[in-house]
């Protein structure tokens, strides 16, 4: 647990980076820092490891004030992530991700031992051990710059936009990644960036700075989507907040639709004599798995003639933000359901969509807020 | 091959003798300089405000002529070859101490915050680190350095028997022998050439970690600023 309490930042020609700023950073969770520049979140990150002293307040990592140890001592004991990995470029990989340990005084065997470990840990090829920092892409590189901060087992760590520098793709990987390995370690994780989209997808807990230090507000990320605390905090999260807050919505309670989905083999006239209106149907194999739509009355049963049924979701795991959008690109306007196997479970369209996002929201209206937003949280990345 | 190395004896030396003069005598000075400007480097770098003064006093030693440091110098060390390195030594620093920080200055921000972030200390960061990294610059001004004082000793050869293979020079005049001139310049310059060769091989041996030059990858800044160490040496001087 790190407590920031009441910390300001001045400088010298009086201007304020920190602003009287308490928060409180629970251990085993990522806490995210979001802000504008100038809002002072590298900053506090940095007053945490003490790379920028308080001008005054108190940080206590559980309950110890952080300047009661020697500052050397103290940064070992916390991971450092930086944009653009800040690798020692005249080390090697290996090397790189050992620096910490060797300070800490392991023999240089065992800390190699540990690195290689750690390469594994990140996703990194072992091949790349003895390779150089230049020799890596930017993606690969910021996995080192991880590896190396995870070397000592920090029950800290902190990460100052650590992908911004690296493309939507690869941060998008990284950003798994991290979320993985947070499953797995459960550090507490500070985590500076100025992107919200950023924020939402990676933070437990998200404190939104505005510029001059102040705390805008400091709350779980589908908190800050349904009531953002004031204009700042709204417009700082763009035009889109509503279709992003179904992020935090699960697909299990969703009223899928059986009856427009048969099996190749069935008897096409008999059903289309059903429904002369002939809307399409869903055509799965024997095994379940879909194989695409199909007009029941003009169809001849070439599977060549079926209809792409595009992206699908799978319940319980994908958000209702991704069964609308797949029920968008869907060219019947219907998303495909399916379980974790890939066998389809129904149908839904943007109007099931709808209503089950009506149910979540009058349910919530009658919980706590906090704590359905925090068990849902991570629901449907 | 008759009358380019049959040396007069009042040289005291044969041809092979005088090359280890001329080799000890041009680089025991930069070797010398380059411990000098490593920590006055550092400290340039470190206090930014000292590094002005300091680049003006090894420009104005360097405009000095060595002859005229000679005349001083005669008094306390005499004839002697320490007479010849005291100034070649001085001269060094108006490459050596650029170079030095300009190699620290190389380092990324990035890299310097993630060494002070992970509790690397100060002195430790300088010699691990920052140091390191800094070896493209430091050689290309080392290289730069180390060709002049090769050229430079040659002068010793005005203050008696202290000249390398610039004896040569003063002993092909005495005797009206030129090839001995011929063989004085030839020489010298086969010796800087051999010389930086050994550099440009040393730099590659301790620089495993740089991108191959002449690709457009990687972090080309470091060599960048090197190669500016080097052509920033003021001509012409002593």
């Amino acid at each position: 647990m790190i407590a920031i309490e009441d910390v300001s930042k001045r400088y010298a020609d009086g201007t304020v980076a920190v602003d009287r700023l308490s928060l409180q950073i629970p251990n085993h969770s990522i806490t995210v820092l979001v802000g504008p520049s100038g809002c002072g979140k590298t900053t506090t990150l940095r007053m945490i490891n003490r790379m920028v002293e308080p001008s005054g307040g108190t940080i206590r990592v559980d309950g110890e004030d952080i300047r009661s140890r020697p500052v050397n001592a103290l940064r070992r004991s916390m991971g450092y992530v930086i944009q653009n990995a800040g690798l020692f470029q005249h080390r090697t990989i290996l090397d790189n991700i050992a620096t910490v340990p060797r300070l800490l005084g392991w023999s240089k065997q065992r800390a190699r031992e540990r690195a290689a470990e750690l390469m594994e840990r990140v996703g990194l090829d072992p091949a790349m051990a003895r390779r150089y920092p230049y020799q890596l892409s930017g993606g690969q590189q910021q996995r080192v710059g991880v590896a190396r901060a995870l070397a000592a087992d920090p029950p800290i760590l902190l990460m100052d936009e650590p992908f911004s520098a690296v493309d939507p793709v690869v941060r998008r990987g990284l950003q798994e990644e991290l979320l993985r390995i947070q499953g797995e370690l459960g550090k507490a994780i500070v985590f500076v960036t100025h992107d919200m989209d950023e924020a939402i997808t990676i933070g437990d807990r998200i404190a939104v700075l505005r510029t001059g230090g102040k705390l805008a507000q400091f709350a779980t990320p589908d908190e800050i989507l349904s009531s953002p605390a004031d204009p700042f905090v709204e417009q700082f999260l763009g035009a889109d907040r509503g279709i992003r807050g179904l992020s935090f919505l699960s697909t299990r309670d969703l009223e899928l639709d059986r009856s427009r989905v048969f099996p190749v083999g069935s008897d096409w006239r008999e059903i289309a004599g059903r429904d002369p209106e002939g809307t399409p149907v869903l055509v799965t194999d024997a095994d379940g798995k879909p194989l695409g739509w199909a007009d029941p009355g003009a169809w001849d049963g070439d599977l060549a003639d079926l209809e792409p049924y595009g992206p699908s979701f799978e319940v319980g795991r994908d958000s209702l933000r991704v069964a609308l959008d797949r029920a968008v690109l869907s060219p019947t306007g219907l998303a495909v359901a399916v379980d974790a196997s890939g066998q389809v479970l129904g149908v839904a369209g943007q109007e099931t969509v709808a209503a089950a996002i009506r149910v979540a929201r009058q349910r919530r209206a009658a919980d706590t807020p906090q704590e359905t937003a925090s068990a849902s949280a991570k629901a449907g990345r | 091959m008759n009358g380019f190395f049959d040396i007069p004896s009042d040289l005291q030396h044969s041809y092979g003798g005088l090359i280890a003069i001329h080799l000890q005598e041009a680089l025991v000075p930069v070797l010398v300089g380059l411990l000098l400007a490593l920590p006055i480097g550092l400290l340039c770098v470190h206090y930014d405000w000292i590094y002005g003064p300091v680049l003006w006093t090894s420009t104005v030693l360097y405009a000095i002529p060595s002859i005229a440091f000679f005349v001083v110098l005669i008094d306390y060390t005499g004839l002697s070859q320490l007479t010849v390195m005291i100034p070649l030594c001085l001269y060094s620093l108006v490459v050596l101490v650029p170079a030095v920080v300009d190699g620290i200055r190389s380092v990324p921000e990035e890299t310097n915050a993630a060494a002070s972030a992970m509790g690397i200390g100060l002195a430790r960061r300088y010699l691990q680190v920052q140091l390191p990294i800094a070896v493209p610059a430091i050689m290309a001004g080392l290289r730069v350095a180390v060709a002049s004082s090769i050229s430079l000793v040659s002068v010793g050869a005005l203050i008696g028997n202290q000249g390398g293979l610039g004896n040569l020079l003063t002993t092909a005049q005495l005797y009206g022998r030129p090839r001995l001139a011929v063989t004085s310049v030839v020489t010298t310059a086969a010796l800087a050439i051999v010389i930086d060769a050994l550099l440009v091989l040393l730099r590659r041996v301790l620089t495993p970690w740089e991108p191959p030059s002449g690709g457009a990858a990687g972090r080309s800044g470091a060599a960048t600023t090197a190669e500016d160490a080097a052509t920033r040496t003021p001509e012409g001087a002593s």
